[in-house]
This record gives structure tokens, C-alpha cells and sequence, in this order.
């Protein structure tokens, strides 16, 4: 038997990007986006293909990278940025941009594991956003950091978009695509599927979610040791009216292989991919026994969901996972607001549900 | 910003030379992790860069009592302190050069996932903290010449051409051990090991005519002999070592510096994906 199963994360993957194109990547999970990212930075070799690169490619890959925590805030921004690929003389040239953009100029000459968790990332962000690199490789580097620090980052990019510079954005989150770059790929389970505008993409994306979920149907395909199947996940109706109970179902078939009772876990998720929702049935106390056949009810109370498109992901699970189905079901909120009143579409746009709330006088 | 310079990046061959042009470009990484390494070795310690001076002192002076006082092995006439404190300095540098190098990819792991830069820089500046400590102690050695009234006379001025030769030999080890404790952990484990071994079996606190004469061929044939000996000819004036063992020492150090760049960039292409 082999020991080993090869696996090509990215295969057969082509494409031309512009000089000045602020490029989004996107995909699921495992679709090969952060391998793509790590053969441009060239931190791992390809085993075929050529990439031609017109310039420096700098990465905002993880912030905080190369940074040494016995080394004082000055001596780290010249490590730091001789590692991100900068010369000695751009460094210099910037370091007072660098200092005053990141806001310690008092601590400059303390060690930087004296600095708090938010210092470092201001320090080590500021320097890399001084890259000044021809092609910059960003990889959700704004998921951390305060709010406050992710606006900044957000218009240094785009400075860095509109002065020329190409910028490769990997993401799970489309808003940020869509705020920020001007086109897109699509890649799913290391194929390129999709490349264009960003509105293109983000449809052919949520398009791989049907595709997916009836490859997902097949319990063959979907992963999980296969001890215990799903049959079927389904609810009432497609169509569901927000502050409405949500009643997903489920058939479970007996299973002579498993040993003790297992729980269920359900997720929802909005069509950006974010998961709004986790029910887990251990959170109620309830397990289930696999000697018996279950015909099981979900019933999600108070969820006030916006309208749009929902998948709902179910998950058996025991010690490991038994059966992981993504996409088991799919639903659409109707754009009727659960509220008393009507207002202008600002009232509601912002915020990823919507919630029973009232005002009141004191 | 810069004219940009098109790069094009392909699988590496079988036999993957190093850029040398894209490490020049790359020197200021060098420059900062050497950095890094000297100023994070001695800070936060209250006696700083003398510890450089008190551990190969200490060590010399413990081999004196063992191998000279306890012992009675020969020195060759020269006193056993000197003669140990000279030959230890070769090996510490030896020592840690290998041992350096070869930790140095696990201990840079995150920047080795994340970030590009040649990789041979890792071990290479890695080694500049060794020679700067190597330095130091040197002025301890030369301290001592004056008050034992001891005059090496012109060999001392080849000094730099044994220094650099072992520097290749331990950095060409080191980068072998670098590159396969990547995959396998296991040779931060044997290796310490074998490192003692040979230094056990390296006339490093006696002469080696105390050796005796049966096993006299095992002790000539390690190569760390032909260095020791070499050294303690040109800071010592010992008496000057077989010409083969010269022959031996000039020939197989830049040798094994090649074959450790050879065998580190073979496997350059997986090392982020393994470590």
C-alpha cells in the first residue's frame, strides 16, 4: 500500500494579470488560494509551470512575521523590513514615515515584548505597508487588528492599487473584494474556475455552491469516516420569512458499526460564506442512539436572518466526524423586514442579521 | 519606485545552484539576522560578551586538572593551558558553526513558511555570530601568549586561511544537518552526539603523541585532528603537523562546504512544506 497519496493543490491554473490590477482571490476552503499565493512569493517552489513576475512582490502574508521580541521597536523595523525584501537605503528613507504612521515613536527603544498585542501589530503592519514593492500579495491580513486599523489598511491598499502597484488580495471575505479590488479569480479545489470582473466572480462563486452541494448529496463524496450517513436534510419550504422559526429536518439511519450515542451540529451560513449560526445538540443535552432510525427536527427560534441566500451545513459527529454534509440545504429569506416599520435601505444595510430590538424611554 | 526587473520562477532542476546574484540582493537579510543573533545572544545578561571569555577559560581550565594534572598526559612542552585554551577556541568555532547552521531553519521556522529570501542565507549569516564570538576569545589567547612569553613566529600570519577552513567544514556540515532536520528531527538528536565523538577523538587537551600508537590512525584520520593541530602549529608554534594532514584539511574543507550547498539546495524547493 502507498504510503503516501499525492495531492496537486494547484493544478493547470493560468492566467495574466495587468500591471495595476488590484486582484481578488476567492474560493472555499482548501480551493488552493493560499498555495497559489505562497508559489508567487516564491516561499514554496513549483513542481511544473513557469510564473513570470514583471517586479518585486513584497507579501503582507501574516503581520508580525520576522519580528523578535527581544529586539527594541527600532531594531525590528530594520529586521523586519530587510526580510520583507526592503534595501537598507529604503528603510532608511522611510523609517520616519514608518514610526510616525505606526504611533510609538516613545517606545522605540523598548523591547518589543514589552509592547502590547496591538503595538506590534501597528508597528509591524506600518512597516510592511512601506513596502514598496511593484506587486504586493496580501493574505487576509485584515482580519486582525481593531477596527480603526483595518480602515487604515484598507486605504493604504487602495494608495497602493491606484499608484500603479498590483495587489493580490486572497480572502474568504467578498465584501472586502468587493470594496477593494477591480477584478478576480476563482479557484475551486486547485483549478482556476472563474477569471474576470469581481461581480462575475463573486456570482460564478456562489454558483460553485450548487454545484458543490449536489456533488454533496452523494454520501460517497463527502468526507467523514462514514460510520452513519445523513439520508436527508430538507425544511418545509425554500422559502422562509425572517423572524419565522426555522425548522430544518433530518433522517438518520441506524448504524450497527457505531459504539455509543453522537450528536449533531448545524450550521447556516449566508452566501458570503459566513457562518451566521452553530447548533450544536450537545448544547441542549441531546445525543442521539445509533441503534435506533431518527427523524430529527432542528428548530432555530429568534433568528432574525437578512434577506438572501442561506446553505445549511449539518455535521454528525461522535469522537471524530462521522458525516460532514455542506450544503445539505439551501434557502432563500424573502426581503419582507420583520419590523413594525419601513425605513430607506440605510436603516438596515448595515450588520449580518437583523434582531428583535426596542428603544426605549428611561 | 524602480524600474521593475522581470523575474521568472520555474521548478528547480535536479541539481538547484544557489543565485549567488539573488543572495547578493538579498544581503541585507543576512546582515540583519547576524545582527539579531549578536544583539538577542547578550541582552538581558548582566555580564554580556564575557561570557565569551569565561566559557572556553572555565572548560581549558577543567581538561588542564583532567588530562594534564590528573592525567599527565604530554602537551609537547607547551604549558596544557594554552595548549588546551588554543584548541578549544578551533573547536568552538567548529562546533558552533555546525551546530549553528544546522538548528537554524527550525529555529527561523515562521519566517521560512511565510517569507522569500534565499534560503541559504538562514545558515550562512547564522554562523557570523560564531566568528564574532570566536574573535573575542581570540584576544584572550593572544593575552595569554604574551604573559606565557610564548612566540608562534610567521605561521601565526596564516591564521585567517585555518580560520576560514573551518568555517567551511562546519558550515558545510551544518547546511547538510540544516536541511535534513527540516524533515527529520531526529538529527538534532544524534547530531550533539556525534559532535562529542569526534571531539573525544581529537587530541584537543593533549598532544597526540600521548596517544597510543594502535589507535594513533584513528585519531589522525579525523579531520578535526587535522585542524587542532594545524591551529595550535600557527598560534603556538607547536610543532607543525604532517604535510598530508595540511594537504588533507586544505582539499576536503571547501570540499565539504560544496557538497553542503549541494545537498541544502536540493531540497531548498520543500522546505516550507515540511517544516
Amino acid at each position: 500500500m502507498a504510503k503516501y497519496t499525492l495531492f496537486d493543490a494547484l493544478d493547470d491554473v493560468s492566467f495574466e494579470i495587468p500591471q495595476g490590477e488590484a486582484v481578488g482571490i476567492v474560493g472555499r476552503n482548501g480551493a488552493g488560494k493560499s498555495t497559489l499565493l505562497k508559489l508567487l512569493t516564491r516561499v514554496t517552489g513549483p513542481t511544473r509551470g513557469k510564473i513570470e513576475l514583471n517586479g518585486r512582490i513584497g507579501s503582507l502574508l501574516e503581520v508580525g512575521t520576522g519580528f523578535h521580541p527581544e529586539l527594541t521597536g527600532k531594531e525590528n523595523i530594520f529586521l523586519n523590513g530587510a526580510i520583507l525584501g526592503m534595501s537598507r537605503q529604503e528603510i532608511r528613507k522611510q523609517y520616519d514615515e514608518i514610526v510616525a504612521f505606526s504611533g510609538i515613536e516613545k517606545f522605540l527603544a523598548t523591547p518589543v515584548k514589552r509592547y502590547s498585542s496591538g503595538m506590534q501589530v501597528r508597528l509591524a503592519f506600518s512597516v510592511a505597508a512601506h513596502l514598496e514593492t511593484e506587486i504586493l500579495a496580501i493574505d487576509e491580513v485584515l482580519a486582525v487588528g481593531d477596527a480603526e486599523f483595518q480602515r487604515r489598511s484598507i486605504a493604504k491598499m487602495r494608495e497602493a492599487a491606484s499608484g500603479g502597484r498590483t495587489v493580490l488580495y486572497v480572502s474568504h471575505q467578498l465584501q472586502t473584494v468587493q470594496a477593494l479590488c477591480t477584478s478576480a479569480l476563482l479557484l475551486d479545489r486547485g483549478k482556476l474556475t472563474y477569471s474576470g470582473t469581481v461581480e462575475g466572480t463573486l456570482e460564478a462563486y456562489r454558483d460553485s455552491f450548487e454545484s458543490f452541494a449536489i456533488a454533496q448529496s452523494n454520501p460517497d463524496l463527502r468526507p467523514g469516516n462514514g460510520m452513519l450517513r445523513l439520508e436527508r436534510v430538507s425544511m418545509e419550504d425554500e422559502f422562509v420569512k425572517s423572524g419565522d422559526d426555522i425548522d430544518i429536518r433530518f433522517a438518520a439511519p441506524p448504524s450497527k458499526d457505531l459504539i455509543g450515542s453522537y450528536f449533531v451540529s448545524a450550521h447556516i451560513n449566508n452566501d458570503q460564506g459566513a457562518v451566521i449560526a452553530q447548533c450544536d445538540s450537545r448544547l441542549v443535552g441531546k445525543w442521539f442512539d445509533p441503534n435506533h432510525r431518527h427523524e430529527g427536527h432542528l428548530l432555530i427560534r429568534d433568528l432574525w436572518l437578512k434577506p438572501g441566500q442561506y446553505t445549511v451545513d449539518v455535521f454528525v459527529c461522535q469522537a471524530g466526524v462521522l458525516d460532514a454534509w455542506e450544503g445539505a440545504w439551501r434557502f432563500e429569506v424573502l426581503p419582507d423586514l420583520p419590523y413594525p416599520e419601513f425605513t430607506e435601505s440605510s436603516g438596515t444595510e448595515k450588520g449580518l442579521v437583523f434582531v428583535n430590538f426596542d428603544y426605549k424611554e428611561a | 519606485m524602480q524600474k521593475p526587473k522581470p523575474t521568472s520562477i520555474t521548478p528547480p532542476g535536479r541539481l538547484n545552484l544557489p543565485q549567488w546574484r539573488e543572495i547578493w540582493r538579498s544581503r541585507e537579510v543576512a546582515v540583519r539576522m547576524a545582527q539579531r543573533d549578536i544583539i538577542v545572544r547578550y541582552r538581558q545578561t548582566i555580564f554580556g560578551i564575557s561570557w565569551v571569555l569565561l566559557q572556553p577559560l572555565v572548560t581549558a581550565g577543567v581538561f588542564t586538572i583532567v588530562f594534564g594534572v590528573i592525567a599527565g598526559l604530554d602537551s609537547d612542552g607547551i604549558p596544557t593551558f594554552v595548549f588546551t585554551l588554543a584548541a578549544m577556541l578551533a573547536w568552538n568555532l567548529f562546533n558552533g558553526a555546525v551546530s549553528q547552521a544546522s538548528t537554524s531553519m527550525v529555529s527561523n521556522q515562521s519566517l521560512v513558511q511565510k517569507v522569500f529570501f534565499p534560503r541559504l542565507i538562514v545558515p550562512a549569516s547564522s554562523v557570523v555570530s560564531i566568528v564574532v564570538d570566536f574573535l573575542v576569545s581570540l584576544t584572550l589567547l593572544v593575552a595569554l601568549l604574551f604573559i606565557f612569553g610564548i612566540n608562534p613566529g610567521w605561521p601565526i600570519l596564516l591564521l585567517p586561511v585555518w580560520v576560514l577552513l573551518i568555517l567551511m567544514l562546519g558550515l558545510g556540515l551544518g547546511l547538510m544537518a540544516a536541511a535534513y532536520l527540516v524533515k527529520y528531527r531526529d538529527v538534532g538528536y544524534v547530531l550533539p552526539w556525534v559532535l562529542q565523538v569526534l571531539m573525544y577523538a581529537s587530541p584537543l587537551a593533549y598532544s597526540l603523541n600521548a596517544v597510543p600508537q594502535n589507535i594513533r590512525w584513528f585519531f589522525e584520520a579525523n579531520p578535526i585532528t587535522w585542524f587542532l593541530e594545524v591551529f595550535r602549529w600557527s598560534t603556538l608554534g607547536a610543532e607543525a603537523p604532517p604535510s598530508w594532514q595540511f594537504i588533507a584539511l586544505i582539499v576536503a574543507a571547501p570540499a565539504v562546504l560544496f557538497l553542503g550547498i549541494l545537498v541544502f539546495q536540493k531540497n531548498e524547493r520543500e522546505f516550507a512544506d515540511y517544516i
